[in-house]
């Protein structure tokens, strides 16, 4: 028997999986939601047929979203993760003794119940007591806060979908304003490679340079995402990712998979035809 | 026996590609085959139907088969005598109303914020307006529905009108009391002629204004492309159950300016519309009304604007409130309404209908997504945290009460000389002067110039209106009379 999870990355690119078997499917208010079992990479999660995470390769983008902002700045407290209701991002924060609250904001509630109930390997923090669960659209959410988090990360899906909401300028605005004076604004920036995602990438670069003063791009490499090159966008008022301490971070004992600081270095180095495309995003 | 859920001429389009009817007529493209680029960019489907007049798909100028029962159900649904599917926009309904009541000399009382649609109609037709002033809220600096004490006193003082015009609702969303109107208007032998251009949820809503059908007025002109969902330029003319005039004269009076190609695009859009609106319009308008509700309450939580709505209603120029407009007063926060409306479409990609100077009115309709409602409300709080400024020395009044010295028909086609338009002062205008939308006259052909029209005049194109109606494109001559 074959049995196959194919993705379109692109109207002529495909990837697929062979699947052992789906343990979960079902739609709800917001989107089609699957889980199945596979040889090569575990279980993974999709959400409209488009792969969130597997378990193989989850930990790169879980520690590059996490991890990148956290050793920016050792004094983060209070945290906002929008998305994320794999619990993936949450598992990482909890690591950090330092962080005293973390806010997190899903607008379906049934990710999350399923991810507890097939991925206990990244939803096995949702119920660390610094972790508060909002079910809320959040670019709603974020409109009503003001100076209230030293972090938000961003972990959305495609901005083709729900997650359309969380690429726009008065979304980057809001977080803008939600954010402390040494606020990090961390977000799943897309990939640069193929041309839909590298355009979706250059309008969220732009769209938050409109707003913060420090706005890099930093890359890492994800197996199952489009083209296996994907970014995150690192924006401050003012903190600088490159100006961290390492040794500090390194003195917290933290074991990672992926993350480590020297890569925390050399992830901001990106590639030329990467750089040509975010200074025509300006 | 056909019924509400019948849409005559989608089926028979529907039949008629069925039957791969070879085309020896017109239009020229023979299903799209012929414009291959076209073809490409609408569809295969939508080509495919772009076909001529024949005898399985009727005659819109003359309709005895599929128009005619499409039309007779739209009647039905609208609890109207007859309706008149019009592909020249609502325009040309509000057109053919006004010519099939009123000829050269008649006079037509009506209010001061009509669409150009209907002044234009008393250039062609040589009839003549007698305004009632609609009120004017000082605060929101938008002009309301017609008071009936108004209409009555200009009823009295021209017996010989032969009709009143009503805005049912205005743009903004006020309606007037049309039910007493028409009373006071039959009881002096005088037509009631309504622009629905934004008054379809009436016909289908619960708690909604009433409709004209439903008041008893003799025509009315109901954007269907508004919030009907058909295709833009398609629209229905409706004629009441005791109307003055019959079927055969608004025909004759349509068939005088209206194409003799009707789209069948258009048509078959108003066909499915109403068949949408028939069947399941109470759930449809429903759903406008939660998210209109749901984008004032946000937006007032935002502060500094004010969403308005039902608390506006006093029982007299501002009668009833069409509670799925969604329009909101700007100025608070130091921003002209058309300000706002920049600032949401060149940073961040969201269009609505248009900004006056105090106000803003977004569109809601059932295409609505949640998600689209919240990057309304959240850009509106952004342009405020952004963009916000000092309230002071902003322009506060918006209704002008015109001095009419001509017709617009002898103004129009007057003797007439262009000036620039800061020496117009004084002087009798040929030509119209408005903001586009909402497509209000400031100043209309046959009205004097004053001093206080022309600081309107500029302070709308400092605020970045688009302005629109003389000759000259750029707004800067104006024709007077000689």
């Amino acid at each position: 028997m074959e049995l196959w999870f194919s993705e379109m990355h692109t109207d002529d690119v495909k990837m697929s999986i062979r699947v052992d078997k789906q343990i979960y499917s079902g739609h709800s208010e917001f989107q089609r939601i699957d889980v199945f079992e596979s040889k090569e990479f575990g279980r993974f999660l999709t959400l409209d047929g488009i792969m969130m995470l597997t378990e193989k390769d989850e930990f790169i983008y879980h520690e590059m979203i996490t991890h990148v902002p956290m050793a920016s700045n050792p004094d983060i407290k209070n945290v906002l993760v929008i998305g994320a209701g794999d619990g993936g991002t949450i598992r990482e924060l909890t690591r950090y003794d330092t962080v005293e609250r973390i806010d997190m904001v899903e607008i379906d509630e049934e990710v999350v119940e399923i991810s507890k109930k097939y991925l206990p390997q990244t939803a096995c923090k949702l119920h660390d007591p610094r972790v508060h669960i909002h079910y809320d659209d959040g670019l709603r959410y974020v409109r009503f806060k003001e100076n209230d988090y030293d972090l938000i990360i961003v972990d959305s899906t495609d901005p083709f979908g729900p997650g359309e909401g969380l690429f726009t300028s008065e979304f980057y605005g809001n977080c803008y304003n939600a954010l402390t004076e040494n606020g990090i604004l961390v977000n799943q920036h897309e990939s640069p490679y193929y041309k839909d995602d590298a355009r979706a990438m250059q309008r969220a670069h732009k769209r938050i340079k409109e707003f913060f003063e420090v706005c890099e791009v930093y890359q890492a490499h994800i197996p199952t995402y489009p083209s296996g090159h994907w970014l995150f966008g690192f924006a401050s008022k003012g903190i600088s990712p490159m100006e961290f301490d390492a040794k500090k971070w390194n003195s917290l004992g933290i074991a990672t998979k992926y993350y480590n600081t020297e890569l925390h270095k050399g992830c901001f180095a990106i590639p030329n035809y990467v750089k040509e495309l975010l200074k025509d995003a300006d | 026996m056909l019924s509400q859920k019948d849409a005559p001429i989608y089926e028979a389009l529907q039949k008629y590609r069925e039957m791969r009817v070879v085309p020896f007529d017109v239009p020229g493209h023979k299903h799209g085959k012929g414009n291959p680029e076209l073809t490409e960019f609408l569809g295969q489907t939508c080509m495919s139907v772009d076909v001529n007049s024949m005898k399985p798909l009727d005659n819109l100028c003359h309709p005895t088969s599929v128009i005619k029962d499409a039309e007779a159900l739209a009647a039905e649904a609208f609890g109207a005598a007859y309706c008149f599917f019009m592909v020249g926009g609502t325009t040309s309904a509000v057109q053919s109303m006004i010519l099939s009541v009123c000829k050269e000399g008649d006079k037509i009382i009506m209010p001061r914020n009509v669409h150009r649609s209907a002044i234009n109609t008393l250039i062609l037709g040589g009839a003549v307006p007698v305004y009632v002033d609609p009120g004017v809220n000082k605060r929101l600096g938008i002009p309301l529905g017609m008071s009936v004490k108004d209409v009555e006193r200009a009823i009295k003082e021209n017996p010989d009108a032969k009709a009143v015009f009503v805005n049912n609702p205005t743009y903004y969303g006020i309606c007037s009391d049309l039910r007493e109107i028409v009373r006071i208007a039959h009881e002096h032998g005088m037509a009631v002629l309504a622009d629905e251009a934004h008054g379809t949820n009436f016909y289908f809503g619960d708690n909604m204004p009433v409709s004209a059908m439903a008041a008893g007025a003799d025509l009315a002109a109901v954007s269907m492309h508004k919030s009907g969902g058909s295709l833009t330029q398609s629209s229905f003319l409706l004629v009441g159950k005791n109307a003055k005039v019959t079927e055969g004269r608004v025909r004759a009076v349509i068939n005088l300016t209206q194409t003799t190609s009707g789209s069948y695009l258009l048509l078959s859009s108003l066909d499915i519309s109403r068949r949408s609106l028939a069947t399941d319009g109470k759930r449809i308008v429903g759903k406008v009304l939660e998210n209109a509700a749901y984008a004032r309450e946000e937006i007032s939580k935002i502060g500094g604007y004010y969403a308005f709505g039902n608390e506006l209603v006093n029982g007299d120029d501002i009668y009833a409130f069409d509670m799925t407009k969604l329009s909101v007063y700007t100025r608070d926060i130091g921003l002209a309404g058309i300000e706002v409306y920049d600032y949401l479409r060149d940073c961040y990609d969201i269009q609505i209908e248009f900004g006056d100077i105090g106000n803003i009115l977004a569109y809601i309709s059932v295409g609505d997504r949640w998600k689209d409602i919240e990057r309304l409300v959240s850009a509106l709080a952004e342009i405020k945290r952004r963009f916000s400024k000092d309230k002071t020395g902003m322009f506060d009044h918006e209704y002008i009460n015109p001095k009419v010295v001509l017709t617009p028909k002898e103004a129009f086609y007057g003797e007439t000389v262009s000036l620039p338009i800061e020496e117009s002062a004084g002087r009798i205008s040929c030509e119209f002067v408005m903001c586009y939308p909402p497509g209000i006259p400031i100043v209309a052909p046959g009205e004097l110039i004053t001093e206080e029209i022309l600081a309107y005049i500029r302070y709308s194109k400092e605020r970045g209106c688009f302005m629109t109606g003389t000759e000259d494109m750029d707004i800067e001559r104006i024709k007077v009379i000689k």
